[in-house]
């Protein structure tokens, strides 16, 4: 069982080769270059370009159907794409040559639905991947899942399973489990949108500090409000294009397209 | 690998395969399949009815019979009915039962459990509200369940009765072990007599997949069409 | 009615010389239970196998998976007892198939594998169905780790579809273990063969009969009863 579920599917033109790259331009942590994605003859993503700095804190917005959370999957292979190219601290994503989960293991994601492992303790969902992907020891693992659980507040749970939280507490054990991996970067699909609207907060908040530890990150939400306090910069995309890449402020003070425009008063209105 | 072997011993006993063996395969899946729906939406709606003693003597048949193998309730209908026939008539020995009459009751009797689980499913199904605008209408219950309720019931688990009714069909072979001659008991007097059991089970099995195979297409049409409708 | 009940003919001697009824019919008991067990071990494992091909992203894996079920669903049990036993050994290397006939208890291993390959088609579609119910966001997230495919079944998806399927393949346990007496056809001495001597050298049937059916029915409970406890052990914490 060699196949791994996102290569399976055909790629075109994509050099084999092994090796080392250099890190894309100007020590970019993402590098999102030129990338098109079609289901069948539904153009899905259509030349989409930008990147994400060392440090930097991106948030990426559009209405939904945009594209950005399947761009977002692209970033460590979830989703495939046909054109382009998109490299991660100097890794090619696609490429025959990279090896998937070796690459994704450095790429911490969160999902919208959690997806934290329904049948494991707190503490087993934190120091699964690290066990069998990275090769820790069961103490090493253990004991860096019980300090990322102290910082998201959440140390009385370790031993409790996922059915036994609440939606925002599952979601601070997701936060803490992709950080169990030691990423570069992390991923955001839409963290608090599953969420009751009184537990958007306390995501946030895990959130908000961890940009300002330095950690690099790519988010995908509408929670514009943590864009504003956060973001260096923004991403608004429709309909499978990048129509703006553009500074914080410049997005929320002087958006140049229209759709960008009316993206913002609708989502600000209430 | 098939040098040794003579398939044209199959051509030979074709008319006794299908005129005799496989006659008598269908009218027994046919006539069981009929009379174990009938019997097993019976036991359903005693099983759904609020009255205990109905609600328990059902569950108790339904459980007893699933809990046994075939072939044991098999033997044992062969044995006991002719003393039932007895009883039932009054006579002082027990009366003599045709080999299919007994094969008839024993499939009808036994997959009528499994028909009454799916007709159980099927009529829990259907929402409350159709009961209560049925009584609301006027209906007494007969008319609610055989108006209003069972049409429904049937309808949704259609697929389902068809897919009991191929393990029927398969389960039928069984009656090898009363040397009936069903298809493959017909299949196997052919394979003893000839001394050919390779050439008549491979073409045994041959048949009865192309059977089964095909229903369960046609089957899995049929849902996926109903799955539209409703 | 003119039957002669006779509850004492148990403990009577039985014609095979050693040994009463009751023993002929527990020697039976323990070749049910035996070719039950060892059945369900390989349609266990081929059925999980199976199963798993058929959620793969593989056009060929699932080809064969799903070739296989079909197979193994659409030819009466009866008949592939047949096809293991008589036709088989005649399609072997000459050698090879006269051994396999003179293999002692070759009943016994004959349905053991006729039982479990049959078994396994239905197993395998009740893994394909736990598997299939889980989130898709499940395999995502294991992917998004780092897990191989391999870790993520093993570690993320069967763990939860097998929770799932614990009561449907309680029953197909149960199946497994009916189905053993459709051996008796190819001269495995289970209990409903047993019975069946029984009644045959004793004329008492009922008595033969109804001792069978008596320790069927407990062997369902005693399943039961296992399958139950081994929900709880595994039951998750908080699980909806």
């Amino acid at each position: 069982m060699t196949t791994d579920p996102m290569t399976s599917a055909p790629m075109t033109s994509a050099p084999v080769t092994s090796a080392p790259q250099p890190a894309a331009a100007g020590g970019s942590m993402i590098a999102i270059e030129a990338v098109s994605k079609w289901y069948g003859e539904f153009r899905v993503l259509s030349g989409c370009s930008t990147a994400v700095s060392r440090g930097e804190v991106v948030v990426v917005c559009g209405p939904s159907g945009s594209g950005k959370s399947t761009l977002l999957k692209c970033v460590n292979a979830l989703e495939t794409f046909q054109e382009g190219q998109i490299t991660v601290d100097g890794t090619r994503v696609r490429d025959r040559a990279t090896n998937l989960p070796r690459l994704r293991a450095r790429v911490g994601m969160v999902f919208q639905h959690f997806e934290l492992f329904p049948h494991l303790s707190v503490i087993d969902n934190l120091t699964l991947a690290p066990r069998k992907v990275l090769g820790r020891s069961k103490e090493a693992a253990t004991k860096r899942g019980l300090d990322l659980l102290a910082r998201v507040g959440l140390s009385a749970h370790a031993q409790k399973h996922p059915g036994q939280l609440s939606g925002g507490q599952q979601q601070r054990v997701a936060i803490a489990r992709a950080l169990a991996m030691d990423p570069v970067v992390m991923l955001f699909d839409e963290p608090t949108s599953a969420l009751d609207p009184e537990m958007v907060g306390e995501v946030l908040d895990v959130m908000v500090e961890l940009a300002r530890d330095g950690m690099t990150m790519m988010v995908v939400t509408h929670e514009m409000g943590f864009a504003r306090k956060v973001a260096d910069r923004v991403v608004f995309m429709d309909r499978g294009e990048i129509v703006e890449d553009v500074a914080k402020d410049t997005f929320f003070d002087r958006p140049r397209s229209e759709r960008a425009q009316q993206f913002l008063s609708k989502i600000l209105a209430h | 690998m098939f040098a040794n072997f003579d398939f044209s011993v199959i051509g030979a006993s074709l008319p006794y395969l299908f005129g005799q063996g496989m006659v008598f395969t269908l009218t027994l899946t046919a006539l069981a399949a009929t009379g174990g729906i009938v019997f097993g939406t019976l036991l359903a709606m005693m099983r759904l009815s609020s009255i205990p003693g109905l609600t328990h003597a059902a569950k108790l048949y339904v459980e007893l019979m699933r809990s046994l193998p075939l072939v044991l309730v098999i033997f044992w209908f062969y044995f006991l009915v002719p003393y039932i026939g007895a009883w039932a008539t009054g006579s002082a020995t027990p009366i003599q039962v045709g080999a299919f009459s007994s094969a008839l009751i024993t499939f009808t009797l036994f997959e009528a459990a499994y028909f009454a689980e799916i007709m159980r499913a099927g009529i829990q199904s259907i929402p409350r509200g159709q009961t209560a605008a049925a009584r609301a209408l006027g209906m007494s219950y007969a008319q609610t369940m055989r108006l209003v309720v069972l049409p429904q019931a049937l309808r949704n688990m259609l697929p389902l009765l068809l897919t009991q009714t191929i393990v029927l069909f398969q389960d039928t072979s069984l009656v090898y072990v009363l040397s009936l001659t069903d298809f493959l008991g017909a299949a196997s007097k052919v394979a003893q007599r000839d001394g050919r059991l390779v050439e008549m089970y491979l073409f045994a099995a041959l048949v009865y997949f192309a059977v089964c195979f095909t229903a369960s297409l046609l089957v899995r049409r049929l849902q996926a069409r109903t799955a539209i409708v409703r | 009615m003119n039957y002669t009940w006779n509850w004492g003919i148990f403990q009577e001697p039985s014609p095979e010389g050693a040994g009463t009824y009751a023993d002929m019919l527990l020697s039976g008991l323990s070749w049910t239970i035996a070719t039950a067990l060892a059945s369900w071990v390989i349609a266990f494992s081929l059925g999980s196998v199976i199963g798993v091909m058929r959620t793969l992203p593989s056009r060929a894996a699932n080809a064969v998976g799903a070739a296989y079920v079909e197979l193994f669903r659409n030819v009466p049990l009866l008949v592939q007892m047949f096809l293991w036993y008589f036709v088989l050994p005649e399609l072997l290397p000459a050698g090879l198939g006269t051994a396999v006939k003179q293999l002692p208890d070759a009943p016994f291993y004959t349905a053991v594998l006729c039982l479990g390959f049959f078994t396994a088609s239905r197993v395998a579609e009740q893994v394909r169905a736990g598997i299939q119910s889980l989130p898709r966001g499940q395999r995502m997230a294991g992917t998004a780790m780092g897990f191989t495919t391999v870790q993520t079944y093993r570690y993320v998806l069967l763990p939860n579809a097998y929770r799932i399927i614990l009561p449907p393949l309680t029953s197909e346990f149960l199946n497994n273990l009916k189905n053993t007496s459709v051996a008796l056809t190819i001269g495995l001495l289970e209990l409903t063969a047993r019975a069946r001597s029984m009644q045959e050298f004793s004329f008492q049937v009922f008595e033969a009969f109804t001792a069978a059916t008596i320790l069927y029915l407990l062997l369902n409970l005693v399943v039961i009863a296992g399958a139950t406890l081994l929900e709880r052990t595994v039951a998750v914490p908080g699980a909806r």
